[in-house]
């Protein structure tokens, strides 16, 4: 149970590198009023950066792309996309997913 | 299981408890992401107090997962930091899209609602800002939502480092698969909901944008996805979420200026 002066340095350091994008943006952009086009490209943000990191997330395992054919995420995040539209329900979805990526691992794929 | 605590605000006051219950879709998510996470980190040789200093001072799901592979390599501390920062600068961009919304809080509540800002969180901030109901938000709301998300996350990374190894593989169990999950489910609401709302600001603009708004932000998500991925492979660093969110969200902007010039003229 202790903290090795190593991993404080990273932590300490990747907090603050964390924290400004964070905090930044919220404290300058909220006194000033964004121009009509900016407001239109921030919008997009939300639906680009979700499907930037969800493409990441099943095309990439432990660094190396998963080719589709034996890429169990990509069978997995199917039934995962209609439970969410078909439900609205975030929980519904996660939970389908985990089920589904549990049985398709029991079955070696 | 009702879909109550979707991205619709599920109840007409805005307060510290209506954002922490607004969480609660997020809640189960961090509960196995945030397990898998203390799992791994334990795995790659951290002790359970450094998990717990990552996840309350670090608190990033993706970059702490990046952190503790980099520790357990053993890389210097100047290049794990320089990561982690083009792994979450996205943040920059979320926190720039819900700035104009946050206009009334006071400075040192728009300091802790960003320092506390999460991919998770923010969307379903933005839901309930572009849900049916376009409900504003508040800082007691905001607070409320990532204090629950936050308290969740610290909570579940320690039941992972504490008990990892009992559990064997989280593999097995899927839990490494929530993530993806939980991004896959956000996408569709987040679609679902630009569908029902027309943009905020040109409200009772066209009705019948619903069906042409999915189109373009399919569109968004497809050539993020595909940028995402081209640039993982050919370009070093981690500049792939970035540069994909850049391209994509300027493609979606310059479609819907066009789509709105053609309609007014």
């Amino acid at each position: 149970m202790e903290i090795r002066e190593y991993v404080l340095v990273i932590v300490l350091g990747a907090a603050a590198v964390t924290l400004l994008p964070r905090v930044l943006p919220l404290l300058l952009l909220s006194r000033v009023t964004l121009p009509g086009w900016l407001r239109v490209w921030l919008a997009q943000v939300p639906v680009a950066v979700l499907a930037a990191l969800l493409a990441q997330e099943i095309a990439f395992e432990g660094g190396r792309l998963v080719p589709l054919s034996q890429n169990a995420a990509a069978m997995a995040i199917v039934p995962v996309l209609l439970v969410a539209a078909l439900t609205r329900s975030l929980i519904g979805a996660v939970v389908c997913g985990v089920v589904v990526m549990a049985l398709l691992r029991a079955a070696g794929a | 299981m009702s879909d109550a605590p979707s991205l619709s605000p599920s109840s007409p006051s805005g307060g510290f408890a209506a954002g922490g219950r607004a969480a609660l879709p997020v809640v189960l998510g961090y509960l196995s992401i945030g397990f898998a996470a203390g799992v791994v980190q334990r795995g790659s040789g951290l002790s359970v107090a450094e998990v717990m200093l990552l996840s309350l001072v670090l608190y990033a799901g993706s970059a702490q997962f990046v952190v503790a592979s980099l520790i357990a390599a053993a890389v210097s501390p100047a290049s794990a930091i320089a990561t982690v920062f083009f792994v979450n600068l996205r943040h920059l961009l979320l926190a720039s899209a819900l700035a104009p919304h946050c206009r009334s809080f006071r400075w040192w509540q728009n300091a802790l609602i960003g320092a506390q800002l999460t991919d998770e969180t923010f969307v379903i901030a933005w839901g309930r800002l572009t849900g049916a109901a376009g409900a504003a938000i508040s800082a007691r709301w905001m607070l409320g939502l990532n204090l629950s998300a936050y308290s969740v996350w610290a909570l579940a990374n320690l039941a992972g480092a504490l008990l990892g190894e009992r559990v064997g593989s989280v593999r097995a169990l899927g839990f490494d698969f929530a993530l993806a999950a939980m991004f896959g489910a956000l996408l569709v609401l987040q679609l679902s909901a630009q569908a029902r709302a027309p943009e905020p600001e040109r409200a009772g603009s066209a009705r019948g944008a619903g069906s042409a708004g999915v189109a373009a932000g399919v569109m968004v998500a497809l050539l993020a996805g595909a940028l995402s991925v081209a640039a993982t492979l050919s370009l070093p660093g981690h500049w792939n979420i970035l540069l994909a969110t850049f391209v994509a969200a300027t493609a979606g902007m310059l479609l819907q200026q066009w789509k709105s010039a053609n309609t007014s003229s």
